[in-house]
């Protein structure tokens, strides 16, 4: 059960900087800890994260095991047209998920 | 000489220590929110930055799952969480007439579930149960804590008042110490807060994850060396409830953010 927050604003006028904050929910094992009895905990990270808006891909961010849990990832961008945000984690074994976010731009 | 000065403030802080633990006065009590660096407070304000939003997003999906062998949601008896539990975690624990003693949020979900749902009971600290908690608890956000004020609670407030007056463990610390007689100053760079549990489930910055009460108690607990009670254990169950009475009237600020 993974869960993603995120605040992209309703409106913007045209040419208006705006920020958008995303929040993702997931571990981020780092691969370095050990169990109790010493066995290491294997890696569990998002190691990639992507926004594209109206499909052009306008961020994209690499992960690394020193980042904290449930990564919080917050970018400007410039609304240019009404559309849509796409955003999509990719990590360790198989994880993959995505959201998105419309904008009326005035 | 120097450091003759240091000497006897030393000396005067040594001869001082020893203070009769009394409880803080009213007007002066004030929410661990208070305590923290702006950064820390406006993450816990904002919905879509605080981390704890995530599992009460969760919450809300368990909150309208089918579960048990009755095959019944929580929503199917409760129906509308922000109009059914609005201002009920405020007044836990509660006491259970049937149990004869105070139960915490954590173990009314469970109860319901075995009663209700003929479900299994959810591990403490497990992702559901703290979701569901963290859920039930966000409806609450704002209503004054009234925990502790019903007459048959008050043998077992009185039992926690005494457990967090109670020196214990190898450093022989009681709660008291350092919540009641030393608040604002710090524990090695960490700010003294004075235990009013006002948002749990919270999430912690240190655990990054959202964590129960009784995991904190049980933290403090091993932090001063002593052997901390197991999860559900009433011992804990009577210091939450003690916490809350303390935290009679402060809002509450569930999923809280704490450093």
């Amino acid at each position: 059960m993974a869960s993603a927050l995120i605040n992209v604003p309703a409106k913007a006028k045209r040419g208006q900087i705006i920020e958008i904050r995303t929040l993702m929910s997931h571990i981020m094992e780092t691969g370095f800890r050990h169990t109790a009895a010493g066995e290491l905990v294997p890696r569990d990270i998002i190691t990639s994260f992507v926004c594209r808006y109206n499909g052009n891909e306008i961020f994209r961010a690499d992960l690394f095991p020193a980042i904290a849990a449930n990564p919080f990832i917050s970018f400007f961008t410039v609304a240019t047209e009404s559309g849509k945000f796409d955003f999509e984690w990719i990590g360790d074994n198989g994880f993959s998920e995505s959201a998105s976010a419309r904008i009326t731009v005035e | 000489m120097k450091a003759c000065p240091a000497i006897s403030v030393a000396a005067l802080l040594v001869m001082a220590a020893p203070l009769p633990a009394t409880e803080i006065p009213q007007a002066q009590r004030r929410s661990g929110f208070s305590f923290m660096a702006p950064e820390t407070r406006a993450m816990q304000d904002d919905d879509t930055a605080n981390p704890g939003m995530l599992w009460v997003l969760d919450g809300e999906k368990l909150w309208n799952s089918k579960a048990g062998a009755a095959s019944k949601a929580c929503a199917d008896c409760h129906s509308d969480a922000p109009v059914s539990m609005k201002g009920v975690a405020a007044r836990y624990p509660a006491f259970d007439k049937r149990l004869g003693r105070p139960v915490d949020l954590e173990q009314r979900i469970n109860l319901c579930r075995a009663e209700h749902q003929q479900a299994t009971p959810l591990a403490y600290e497990g992702h559901d149960l703290l979701a569901l908690t963290a859920f039930v608890a966000r409806q609450s956000r704002g209503d004054a804590i009234s925990a502790g004020s019903d007459g048959e609670l008050q043998p077992f407030v009185a039992k926690g008042r005494e457990l967090f007056m109670q020196r214990q463990g190898q450093l022989n610390l009681a709660c008291a110490n350092c919540h009641d007689d030393n608040f604002d100053k710090h524990l090695a760079g960490s700010a003294i807060t004075q235990a009013h549990p006002t948002g749990y489930p919270e999430y912690r910055l240190e655990w990054q994850s959202l964590g129960s009460l009784q995991r904190r108690l049980r933290s403090c607990i091993f932090g001063i060396r002593a052997q901390p009670y197991d999860y559900g254990a009433p011992e804990l169950v009577e210091l939450e409830l003690y916490l809350m009475s303390r935290a009679k009237g402060m809002p509450m600020e569930t999923p809280a953010v704490r450093p």
